[in-house]
């Protein structure tokens, strides 16, 4: 029996954060994973992930994953792929099994990082193939390179369903529709936005009454569901699709902490059945913790900073570190914690519908309703503003703990505070220099570079753009407004991409000055 | 008490989606499923001895969460208050030989 001072189930972003912070203080540490690769989802988020910079704020999961592994390795973490924990006995004893053979190792502490499962729902037809997990679509896509299907219908908006509907179109998918249950769009608007003006028709309060096909989908049709979540005749719709993908929320794989004997509870706001933990992550076991997806549901950054808290807790626990050290550092990592369970979409307001942002502005109805924002709507919010010259537009909207764009703005145009879910304002007196690194720096890709006075009748507009083959300057397409429409014929002006961009490319249209306020999108493409 | 089987719970009403698939490794229905509470089985346990739900390949990783919510709506109780099934080693689905190659010094001296 080879013995740790801790073990670590799951290599993801909480098991591999607790796992350096431990070795860092000088733990023995090892890693197992029943995975080929290590890193959890991060190798799948390709997107830009919120916060400010102690979270990692618009860094692109894979890279935070990469970050994670160099510094495991530096810290002489042993990680231990294709290896599954199959057991966890009395006395911190694991059971793995690698290769054909079952191993046991002893550890004076365990961490249970084992993350989560997708969540399936039924209906006529959801066991054909071309009906997966969009997470699973995620792996397809941006670990394997593989299309999961041409025409594809999503189920879901939340984070996952949006965030994998966006990808899917950069993929070369077409996504024919996002479909949710709920009257609400549920994760962030800045997420629906990106995906709704690039043409993708939302339909809230609707849910997927039947998958067609005899082999495999062939079609699916949706309908509309009243308050008690029946279908309302007459309101069904159908559309050809090859693939539907299921964003119905994610449940905690917590059985190895239940089968350890910790005590478990049955938790809406986190999603499911949790082992319960106190502040550092300990269980009702001493010596057993839980960090990450597996003690409630959350973003990754989250997961990273209660897996660090976890990784000190057992440094202190096993005496590697005295109670000063624990607690200063504890501190520190809540404080980061506590910031990004801020907002309109912090866990306690799961659920809760939130008619006013912090600031008193009535939120956009119809970023809810149909995933993006009206034009009548956009001029109330602070990032709105007209003046001379080039300046920014910000479609934030909504209260998210995030702020790189306040710290992108050498010209400090662009201002949030102290509290980071505030919305982020204009400062008129300061002057745009168009450098656009607010641009390329906001994770919700909200905001634009907007010039009234371009040239006589026409206004340019700079817009993020994350889409394969990119344009090149004097070629002619069309602009589209928020909601995906086409508006007016429009001619790329500038391309920027630059490596402090991180591959977000800033495109700049012509369009005339009477659609400056509606162009948001473009496609190389001739109008009919 | 959600195991109290003298609580009547009315009779079984067939539906028209009782034949959906529900576990779709042991290809258990959502009918079976409910006239399994019908015949007595008001816990999760009892579920998945009697019908083997979530004891196949994905050892109840896709449907254990539905067929918590069917026997819950059956048993016209809240799911919270249904206590989820035994979680024991193995964890994962094991081959029975790789099972026994089990490299334990205290299984070796016993044999």
């Amino acid at each position: 029996m080879k013995r740790y001072d801790l073990i670590v189930v799951g290599a993801g972003p909480a098991g591999l954060s607790a796992a350096i912070e431990a070795a860092k203080r000088g733990l023995k540490v090892v890693v197992f994973d029943e995975n080929s690769k290590p890193g959890g989802q991060l190798f799948k988020q390709i997107h830009k992930f919120f916060g400010s910079k102690e979270h990692k704020a618009k860094i692109r999961g894979f890279k935070i994953g990469e970050e994670l592994l160099t510094d495991a390795a530096e810290a002489g973490v042993e990680v231990v792929l294709n290896s599954i924990v199959i057991g966890l006995f009395q006395e911190k004893e694991v059971t793995v099994k690698i290769e054909d053979k079952v191993h046991h190792y002893k550890a004076d502490a365990v961490i249970i990082a084992t993350g989560a499962s997708e969540n399936m729902v039924t209906f006529d037809g959801w066991t054909l193939p071309g009906v997966i997990g969009a997470g699973a679509a995620q792996t397809m896509m941006n670990l394997h390179s593989i299309k999961p299907g041409k025409k594809i219908l999503m189920l879901g908006s939340g984070n996952v369903g949006l965030v994998v509907s966006y990808q899917l179109l950069q993929a070369g998918c077409e996504v024919v529709a996002i479909c949710d249950a709920s009257p609400r769009v549920g994760g962030y608007g800045v997420h629906a936005s990106k995906v709704a003006r690039c043409g993708v028709p939302f339909y809230m309060s609707n849910t997927i009454i039947k998958a067609e096909g005899t082999e495999c989908v062939t079609g699916v049709t949706i309908g509309e569901v009243d308050s008690s979540w029946k279908i309302i005749p007459g309101t069904e719709k159908h559309f050809e699709v090859d693939t539907i993908c299921l964003a119905v929320g994610l449940s905690p794989m917590s059985q190895l902490a239940n089968m350890a004997g910790c005590d478990m509870e049955d938790n809406p706001k986190k999603a499911g059945f949790v082992p319960i933990v106190d502040k550092y992550g300990e269980t009702s076991v001493s010596g057993i913790f839980a960090a990450g997806d597996v003690s409630g549901i959350e973003e990754a950054s989250s997961a990273m900073i209660e897996g660090r808290i976890a990784g000190v807790a057992v440094a202190y626990r096993l005496g590697f570190i005295d109670k000063q050290e624990l607690e200063d550092k504890a501190k520190e990592l809540e404080t980061a914690l506590l910031s990004l369970r801020q907002g309109m979409f912090a866990p306690e307001n799961r659920g809760k519908k939130i008619d006013k942002t912090e600031e008193g502005c009535d939120v956009s109805e119809n970023l809810l309703k149909m995933g993006f924002i009206s034009e009548d709507e956009i001029i109330r919010f602070p990032g709105f503003t007209r003046s001379k010259g080039t300046h920014p537009v910000i479609e934030c909207t909504q209260n998210i703990p995030c702020n790189p764009c306040q710290d992108a703005c050498s010209k400090k145009c662009i201002k949030i505070g102290d509290k980071i879910t505030s919305l982020p304002s204009i400062d008129e007196t300061k002057k745009c220099s168009a450098c656009g690194q607010c641009v390329a720096s906001c994770s919700g890709q909200a905001i634009f570079l907007i010039n009234e006075e371009y040239e006589e009748g026409y206004a340019s507009v700079t817009m993020p753009y994350e889409f394969l083959p990119l344009p090149v300057v004097g070629d002619k397409g069309v602009a589209f407004d928020r909601s995906g429409n086409e508006v007016c014929e429009a001619e790329v002006i500038s391309l920027k991409t630059a490596p402090i961009f991180d591959k977000t490319n800033l495109l700049t249209i012509k369009v005339p000055i009477e659609m400056v306020d509606r162009a948001r999108f473009f496609r190389a493409e001739v109008l009919v | 008490m959600i195991n109290d089987r003298s609580r009547d719970i009315g009779e079984f009403i067939p539906a028209p989606d009782d034949d959906m698939i529900i576990c779709r490794c042991e290809e258990i229905t959502k009918g079976e499923i409910r006239s399994a509470v019908h015949d007595g089985m008001y816990t999760l346990t009892d579920i998945r001895r009697f019908l083997r739900t979530g004891m196949g390949l994905c050892q109840g990783q896709t449907c254990s969460k539905l067929v918590k919510g069917i026997v819950s709506r059956e048993l016209g109780i809240s799911q919270a208050d249904l206590e989820p099934a035994t979680a024991r080693a193995p964890m994962r689905p094991i081959e029975m030989r790789v099972l026994a190659d089990d490299l334990n010094e205290e299984v070796d001296k016993h044999e």
